[in-house]
């Protein structure tokens, strides 16, 4: 196998793996604050991607147009659904919790199938093919600027969780619940307010991973648990582990794409949570 | 044997009795109902069993499994490719599809347990060693690969029990031994000591480990025997519908399915599988009757409706429709029982 074929596999793979990142980003914001594990994850990018696809088919609107509006909306629904929906189940037992967001996951990957039925649709852009030559390796324009959008992505969380008096507020929540009641925080807000940000996150990387492949209600699924394989192997409720795994998991997705049949890929990812569940199970990248 | 006996003796009389009267109906069942109407119950007796096989790990021991269709696959697969490759009988097969469920089960357990790895982190395993394994067969070209496996079917007059092909009525006798026999097996168990033991690891793992009991020898009874009882729903399967594919039969759409009609029902009652397998099966024929008399095709429509039944009866039926049937029965004693 030529070398520089392996470069550029294993290149891309790992700007794939930013936008997984980001993704799973979302859900590990959410886990971290919240702690609820949000199963609907996957499903909830499935149907941002199906909007900036119509967006496209309808109004050539380029999906990176669509970041912003996608962001905002699916902050805005994220919001409403974990105070209508999840708020009452914050004291539930955990499995009622988990299979609350499941029933909430069949619903949207089956609207989504009944709405635009099984095809796969995707979008096609003048610059997809457009690719940067770097010495003898090759990268995808659009694979750079989606791992771009999705670095600055996680900068901007990072730095609203660090610098905002709302992102401390969060992180109150999350370190110390009761201690954030006590001093005032309104805790059913700054909780909505986690949601909608994981839901932005997610809506943002489904825009993005417009641009890299193609979309099939199915994917719903399968993408929520290459987010929760990315959140475990990178440590639950860990930002820079999610980020980390993500790439993990774009790297060896692609290594095994041209180790193995591509139609196997998906099977070494979720070896590898096997073995992380089994050996480390608190993630890879959190010392403990 | 003395356990068994007591079962039936020291129950109370009026649930005893009216079990008996049900029996008998639905031992006579098949002279009154025509095929549609049995293949429906043999959907409900089906759904009944392997509720009641994934309410042993779940609702009496806690373990919340959302990778049930990776037995069912399993348990189909082995008997059916032993049946095809070789000729062997699924009577003899049943024994291999268990031995393959329940060594698959004891891996995860011994993986799971051994680190306390409980709750969400292992639903996720069980679902991950699922599609693992949907994936590999799609690579198995023994047993056909993604292009499925079939059975030879034969005409459905002569009923052949040993290889168990033939009228739909032998499998409906079939799934009535199974769903009786998981019934049965469910009430012993919940008397049994591990049954009890079962329970404080639901209830307070901590506890229980605390009181003496070994929660990593009774969970991993407890996932062995769940698999055990869905691998032979697995064989029913195979010999039932013929055909297997494992993007249908490893999906989980299929796990799901099994864990609704105990959560409808009662998850961690002994009725609430069954009661919930009949409720579940009417909504969805009924649905699907009604779409098909007004002409509408829906492919998602089944499901979503899963969905909003799974949800609904999660936000306001947390235990289940059965626990209210008991008290409205006056039965309140498995009542009581219900999980959390």
């Amino acid at each position: 196998m030529p070398l520089d074929l392996v470069v550029n596999v294993l290149l891309s793979g790992l700007l794939t793996g930013l936008v997984y990142g980001l993704m799973a980003l979302g859900l590990s914001v959410i886990y971290g604050v919240v702690r609820i594990v949000n199963f609907a994850h996957g499903e909830l990018m499935a149907l941002a991607m199906y909007l900036t696809v119509i967006a496209f088919t309808a109004l050539k609107l380029d999906p990176l147009w669509m970041l912003l509006p996608v962001a905002a909306g699916f902050f805005g629904l994220g919001y409403a659904l974990q105070r209508a929906l999840i708020n009452p189940f914050i004291a539930r037992p955990e499995h009622a919790q988990f299979m609350l967001l499941l029933a909430l996951a069949l619903i949207l990957v089956n609207g989504l199938l009944m709405v635009f039925g099984p095809d796969a649709r995707n979008v096609q852009v003048d610059y997809a093919l457009d690719s940067y030559q770097v010495g003898p390796v090759l990268v995808d324009k659009v694979r750079v600027v989606c791992a771009g959008v999705a670095l600055v992505c996680c900068a901007l969380l990072w730095a609203i969780f660090r610098f905002t008096g709302f992102g401390k507020a969060i992180r109150a929540c999350a370190d110390n619940l009761l201690g954030a009641r006590v001093v005032g925080l309104n805790v059913a807000h700054l909780y909505g307010l986690t949601f909608g940000i994981g839901c932005a996150c997610v809506a943002v990387a489904g825009t993005l991973l417009t641009l890299l492949v193609d979309v099939t209600p199915a994917s719903g699924p399968a993408y929520t648990l290459l987010a929760f394989i990315i959140v475990i192997i990178g440590g639950l409720g860990s930002m820079p582990g999610a980020l980390a795994g993500g790439v993990l998991i774009g790297v060896s997705e692609a290594a095994a794409g041209i180790a193995f049949m591509p139609s196997a890929k998906s099977m070494v990812s979720f070896a590898l949570l096997i073995v992380v569940l089994a050996f480390k199970p608190q993630g890879l990248f959190v010392r403990r | 044997m003395k356990d068994l006996l007591a079962l039936f003796t020291e129950a109370a009389p009026r649930p005893r009795n009216a079990l008996l009267v049900l029996l008998a109906l639905l031992l006579l069942a098949p002279l009154l109902i025509d095929r549609y109407l049995l293949s429906l119950m043999i959907l409900v007796l089906y759904f009944a069993f392997v509720g009641q096989a994934w309410n042993i790990m779940m609702g009496l021991c806690g373990q919340l499994s959302l990778g049930h269709a990776l037995y069912v696959g399993l348990g189909a697969y082995a008997a059916a490719a032993l049946y095809q490759h070789f000729g062997l009988t699924p009577w003899l097969g049943m024994f291999a599809a268990v031995l393959v469920c329940v060594a698959v089960a004891s891996l995860i357990g011994w993986l799971a347990f051994r680190f306390g790895i409980a709750g969400t982190y292992f639903a996720l395993l069980t679902i991950a060693f699922a599609e693992f394994t949907r994936i590999g067969f799609d690579h198995f070209a023994w047993v056909g690969g993604s292009g499925g496996f079939f059975l030879k079917v034969v005409q459905q007059d002569a009923t052949d029990w040993l290889n168990l092909r033939g009228h739909p009525r032998m499998f409906y006798f079939l799934a009535l031994a199974l769903a009786s026999g998981a019934f049965v097996l469910t009430a012993w168990l919940m008397r049994s000591r591990a049954g009890y033991y079962f329970r404080a690891i639901r209830d307070n793992e901590e506890s229980a480990c605390a009181a003496g009991v070994n929660t990593f020898r009774y969970k991993m009874i407890a996932i062995q025997i769940s698999a055990a009882l869905t691998a032979l729903a697995g064989v029913f399967f195979a010999f039932y519908y013929n055909n297997l594919f494992p993007e249908q039969i490893f999906n989980m759409g299929r796990s799901i399915e099994i864990i609704l009609a105990p959560i409808i029902g009662g998850v961690g009652t002994l009725f609430g599988p069954v009661i919930g397998a009949a409720l579940l099966t009417l909504l969805s024929e009924g649905l699907t009757e009604l779409l098909q008399a007004l002409g509408i095709q829906a492919p998602g429509l089944k499901q979503i409706l899963y969905g909003v039944a799974l949800g609904l009866s999660i936000m306001f039926m947390p235990h289940g429709v059965w626990p209210g049937i008991a008290r409205r029965l006056g039965l309140t004693r498995d009542a009581e029982d219900a999980g959390k």
